[in-house]
């Protein structure tokens, strides 16, 4: 009897041990970390998508993917962005300075929902308070109508080339001038500036060469070169590559969004072709800044105010502009 | 070779300490396969329950349990454990008053076959595409088999699950005939002369045969799990172990029945069919078996069911009748297509070998992973955790598997020889075999295309 009861102590301790050992290994949790699964939003996105923190006081989080690779950014911040594989956990620790709303967001294309997959970390307590002030968006402050159609009056008939500018350092400073830029589009200056006596003897070409130009002193190569960042890993998946509105997921979102809106009827539910000089030489920075940080209502287009920050903006803008403008020979 | 010769091996075998440390083990491992499902991360290749049930013991039985130990797996399979303590009042020997619970009815003749068993791994087979990669629905399926093999030892006597049920088990039961081991009586007149018969019925020194089998009656390893019961218990010192040739069981013209016909093609056609879904071309034959519950997926369940159940038997059954035809057999059409089935056997072993050789090679490297953070909780235990998935021998895969389907047909087509065996005519016999011989060489070729 004493080898039965042996036998069955030890069955016992085998089946209850190893259940109870594996569930209290999952309760130990000594720095209070919080576990922040990623799944595509088809399957439900981030879990838990609201965290909570404290101004000052770290915030630990074990990061992990469900099914695909996912990354983890946290919108308008200098937190590293960090890559999640499925099935691995992923320490991260954040701290905050700021109390606010913080908006994190996946930074892979997991699918055709990518955008969706986005979740807040509500940050309570004192700042310091140097946090910036918000204002109005441009495109608020010019009463502009992101939704109207912008076809633009005039097209060049090549792609205008900076280098055929005659006059490069000779356009008058308020052509040049920031706000300016914002609020026109290629097509109104080109309009303004073949109205202008000063230009009347260029040709055609070299009138949209200067509104490269102008478009050109309105940005930076850094800037340029952060815009194509921004856009290689947020946008290139719908509008392509090439911007001509051809990438990976453009097919589905059509798709998805082929029948428009009541009243939006101009919207064709195809992502934007970047390259069509019609549309895109119709819009005005301030109206691309609009789309941008909005998002296209009723389109698939997300909107993108709470991740990229206000320059971030600019300088994808800047990029947009690239596939109607050559920049190149510049030197 | 008696391997009952050799006493250390004996007292192993005859001892209920090693097998109930291994039983112990293997239950812990199976409980954490579960909890693993249940509570660790939804990555199948980073969970324990999927890395450990259908990599590393699906390797371990099917490429070497099976074809050299038979039912040896069967010896060691925690499910049962539970079940048998319930029902016997004992977990270790039967000595001592305790008695166990249980109605202890005797299993419904009707359903004494593997029909159930045939069913069963068709379902599996069926969902598998979910059960094999999502740690869910593996460990539900594997708590399910804990729960119904716990029940159906508190309704009926012995082993039910483990001989009528276990999805399994089925199949095990249908290769081992051809293992080269084998637990029989020594001398059967002295079974003849014992009167209490305790292999069966069971007596101070061990259970009653808990797969309902008199091992004075054995044939065939189908049924015999290896238990060891009626080792411990043959007062006469009856019982042994030997080791013998390969497919002994089923080049004997005895004991062939239309259940394990069909389990053998069962077998094949899911390894036709597997071989095409997780290794062909084909996007949308793949798509379809994932996509569980959708149009797609009915469609290949449909055809899944068709192929294995209809399309394959008739295809055989055509060549059984071209057989009959040319040696001009007075045999009934039914028993050649039984008893030809059986070449299928050997053949459907090599295919299962070829097959999971390649998944087993490809993705053995997660079992270190997987070792060291079972639950994908970022453990790492043994150092392992953060290796990388590596593809094992993959340029002598194609070569190994050429290996294995080439011996599995040269099995099958010995195996049928030796069904159509005539004592008249060698010849006669060859061109009986013949038809079978083509339509097993059609399936190998089918095999190669598919796996290579």
């Amino acid at each position: 009897m004493k080898a039965e009861n042996f036998a069955r102590l030890l069955v016992l301790i085998v089946i209850v041990g190893s259940a109870m050992g594996v569930i209290a290994a999952r309760l130990h949790n000594p720095e209070n970390s919080i576990e922040l699964r990623g799944k595509m939003p088809e399957a439900g996105g981030w879990t838990p998508d609201v965290l909570h923190a404290q101004v000052g006081e770290p915030l630990h989080l074990r990061l992990t993917a469900d099914d695909v690779v996912h990354g983890f950014g946290i919108g308008q911040s200098d937190h590293p962005v960090v890559d999640i594989e499925p099935g691995k956990m992923t320490d991260l620790t954040l701290t905050f300075d700021e109390p606010g709303t913080y908006t994190f967001y996946c930074t892979r294309w997991c699918g055709v929902n990518h955008w969706r997959m986005r979740g807040t970390i509500e940050v309570s307590g004192e700042g310091s308070g140097e946090s910036q002030e918000t204002s109005q968006p441009l495109f608020v402050t010019l009463n502009i109508d992101i939704d109207a159609p912008h076809p633009a009056e005039a097209v060049p008939v090549t792609r205008p080339r900076l280098s055929d500018s005659p006059v490069k350092a000779g356009l008058e400073d308020r052509y040049l001038a920031q706000d300016y830029y914002f609020s026109r589009s290629p097509a109104q200056v080109y309009s303004e500036l073949r109205a202008d006596p000063t230009y009347q003897s260029a040709s055609d070409a070299e009138i949209w060469a200067l509104v490269a130009n102008i478009w050109w002193t309105n940005t930076t190569e850094e800037g340029l070169i952060e815009g194509a960042r921004i856009y290689a890993e947020n946008c290139a998946a719908c509008h392509g590559e090439t911007g001509a509105g051809d990438g990976v997921f453009a097919d589905i979102v059509q798709a998805q969004f082929g029948k428009p809106m009541h009243g939006m009827e101009h919207v064709s539910g195809k992502p934007t072709d970047f390259t069509d000089s019609h549309t895109m030489l119709g819009a005005s920075p301030a109206l691309l800044q609009g789309k941008i940080i909005r998002g296209g209502m009723g389109t698939g287009m997300p909107y993108w105010g709470s991740i990229f920050t206000e320059q971030q903006t600019w300088n994808l803008v800047a990029y947009l502009y690239s596939f109607q403008f050559d920049y190149q020979e510049t030197e | 070779m008696e391997l009952t010769r050799f006493p250390i091996i004996k007292s192993i075998l005859k001892s209920r300490w090693p097998q109930l440390v291994i039983f112990a083990v293997f239950l812990a491992g199976f409980v954490i396969a579960i909890l693993a499902g249940f509570i660790g991360t939804p990555v199948g290749s980073r969970n324990f329950g999927i890395v450990f049930v259908w990599i590393a013991w699906w390797a371990i039985l099917i490429l070497v349990a099976v074809p050299f130990l038979g039912r040896g797996w069967c010896a060691v399979c925690p499910i049962p454990v539970v079940g048998d303590w319930m029902q016997r009042g004992k977990l270790l020997s039967p000595e001592g008053d305790s008695k166990g619970i249980g109605l202890n009815l005797r299993w419904p003749k009707r359903l004494n076959n593997i029909w159930i068993q045939n069913i069963a791994f068709t379902l599996v087979a069926l969902f598998s595409s979910l059960i094999l990669t999502t740690p869910l629905a593996s460990a539900a399926i594997l708590a399910g088999m804990l729960f119904v093999a716990f029940g159906l030892s508190l309704v009926f006597e012995r082993r039910a699950f483990c001989r009528y049920v276990c999805p399994v088990g089925g199949f095990i039961g249908l290769y081992s005939q051809t293992a080269p081991v084998e637990l029989r009586v020594t001398n059967k007149t002295i079974c003849a002369t014992c009167k209490d018969k305790p292999c069966y019925n069971g007596s101070e020194a061990g259970y009653g045969c808990p797969w309902g089998v008199s091992p004075s009656g054995l044939a065939k390893n189908t049924a015999c799990g290896l238990c060891m019961e009626c080792l411990r218990t043959c007062p006469n010192d009856n019982i042994a172990i030997r080791t013998r040739p390969f497919g002994a069981d089923i080049y004997k013209p005895t004991g062939k029945r239309l259940d394990e016909a069909y389990k053998a093609f069962i077998m094949l056609g899911a390894a036709l069919i597997y071989a095409a879904v997780l290794l062909g071309p084909w996007g949308e034959l793949k798509l379809a078996a994932y996509q569980i519950g959708s149009r797609a997926w009915f469609g290949y369940a449909v055809a899944f069911l068709v192929f294995i159940f209809a399309l394959l038997p008739l295809l055989f059954l055509l060549a059984v009748q071209i057989s009959r035809l040319i040696t001009r057999s007075g045999t009934a059409l039914r028993k050649e297509f039984i008893s030809h089935s059986y070449t299928l056997v050997p053949l459907g072993l090599m295919a299962w070998v070829a097959f999971s050789l390649s998944f087993v090679l490809t993705n053995a490297s997660y079992i270190p992973i997987s070792l060291s953070d079972p639950f994908g909780w970022g453990w790492n235990l043994f150092g392992t955790a953060t290796l990388e998935w590596t593809p094992y021998l993959s340029a002598v895969l194609p070569v190994l598997q050429i290996g294995v389907l080439i011996t599995g047909l040269v099995w099958s087509v010995h195996t049928g020889l030796n069904i159509s065996a005539n004592p008249f005519s060698r010849q006669a016999a060859m061109l009986q075999a013949l038809p079978v011989a083509g339509f097993n060489l059609l399936v190998t070729v089918g095999l190669m295309i598919l796996l290579l």
